[in-house]
């Protein structure tokens, strides 16, 4: 086959050069799409841990709560 | 699993990619002169060919890594096989769909099964088409890695075999314009050429590292996950799946 003439090779060349283009793109869409995924869960596994800190110190001040009056009454029997 | 950081390197990679792929397609449509054969339409080749070589390549070092599997049983190898072989299949997809559009304006069709190279290569992009099925079909994560391991070592011998055998073939419609007796490209094709192949061959690289980092990043969630749950007591995978499990 001849070789095409500019105004007819052009739109090949640059449907070609396209192709990587929305590939590299599609690529950099997937990456986007798991970054938020990972970026949520951070998120979720934050707030878990925050819950669990609260709940750790709400347990202790209910301890320290339930502590002293038990000391003091075994003060007043002494 | 050993204490593998992925991500080193990343930001001067990803920037080397890009200098590397912009100036080289820079130097396609600015400094490479038209061949005299094709004209215009050859400017695919600086495209098509690199694509068409790292995807091979990748092909390759997914097979290496998986005889580094079997050999240490070191799970991030099956990772980087994994990967590899992921990616190549991105760039093979490429390399397909540009050297269909180049065959469309070079030959007057989208595709020629009489040519052994065209054939070849979707032989090779089928055969590593059913490597992730492959993977998702085997529940046991031990099982799982050790075939697919296998299958990457068998695949990674065949595509250097099936290059040598394309070569060997007598009907090619394909130019054969890369060679060892020095090729019939000018020097100006053939640096343009070498830069596209060195961009192109720096974006697998970095590609491979961000797929790398970002896999790691989610297992480490998923540990952090299991232990703030309260089950660090052995491991449990939370789903099916065919991306290696660490």
């Amino acid at each position: 086959m001849p070789a095409l003439p500019l105004g007819d090779a052009g739109p090949y060349v640059v449907a070609a050069y396209l192709v990587f283009l929305a590939l590299v793109l599609v690529y950099v869409a997937i990456m986007a799409a798991k970054l938020g995924r990972v970026e949520r869960e951070i998120g979720e596994l934050a707030e878990l841990a925050e819950r669990r800190a609260e709940e750790r110190r709400l347990d202790g001040s209910a301890a320290a709560g339930a502590a002293s009056p038990a000391s003091a009454e075994a003060g007043a029997s002494r | 699993m050993r204490d593998a950081n992925f991500s080193r390197g990343l930001v001067p990679l990803s920037i080397g990619s890009v200098v590397l792929l912009v100036g080289g397609f820079a130097m396609v449509f600015l400094y490479a002169p038209n061949d005299a054969d094709q004209g215009f339409v050859q400017k695919i080749f600086y495209l098509h060919v690199p694509l068409a070589i790292v995807a091979l390549c990748g092909f390759v070092a997914g097979g290496i890594y998986g005889i580094r599997f079997l050999r240490s049983g070191d799970r991030v190898h099956d990772l980087r096989s994994y990967v590899a072989i992921h990616i190549s299949l991105i760039l093979a997809v490429g390399a397909l769909v540009t050297g269909s559009i180049w065959a469309k304006a070079s030959w007057g069709q989208w595709w020629v099964w009489e040519e052994p190279t065209l054939v070849s290569f979707l032989i090779v992009f089928l055969l590593y088409a059913c490597y992730q099925p492959l993977r998702f079909s085997i529940e046991d994560p031990e099982r799982q890695a050790r075939y697919a391991a296998v299958f990457a070592v068998v695949g990674g011998v065949f595509v250097p075999l099936n290059f040598i055998a394309v070569r060997a073939a007598e009907s090619l419609i394909h130019p054969r314009v890369l060679s060892t007796t020095g090729g019939s490209m000018p020097g100006s094709m053939r640096l343009t050429f070498l830069i596209a192949l060195a961009g192109m061959a720096v974006l697998f690289v970095t590609l491979n590292k961000y797929e790398l980092t970002s896999k790691r990043a989610s297992f480490q969630l998923r540990a952090l996950r299991r232990r703030l749950a309260g089950d660090d007591d052995g491991w449990v995978p939370v789903r099916r799946s065919a991306a290696p499990q660490l």
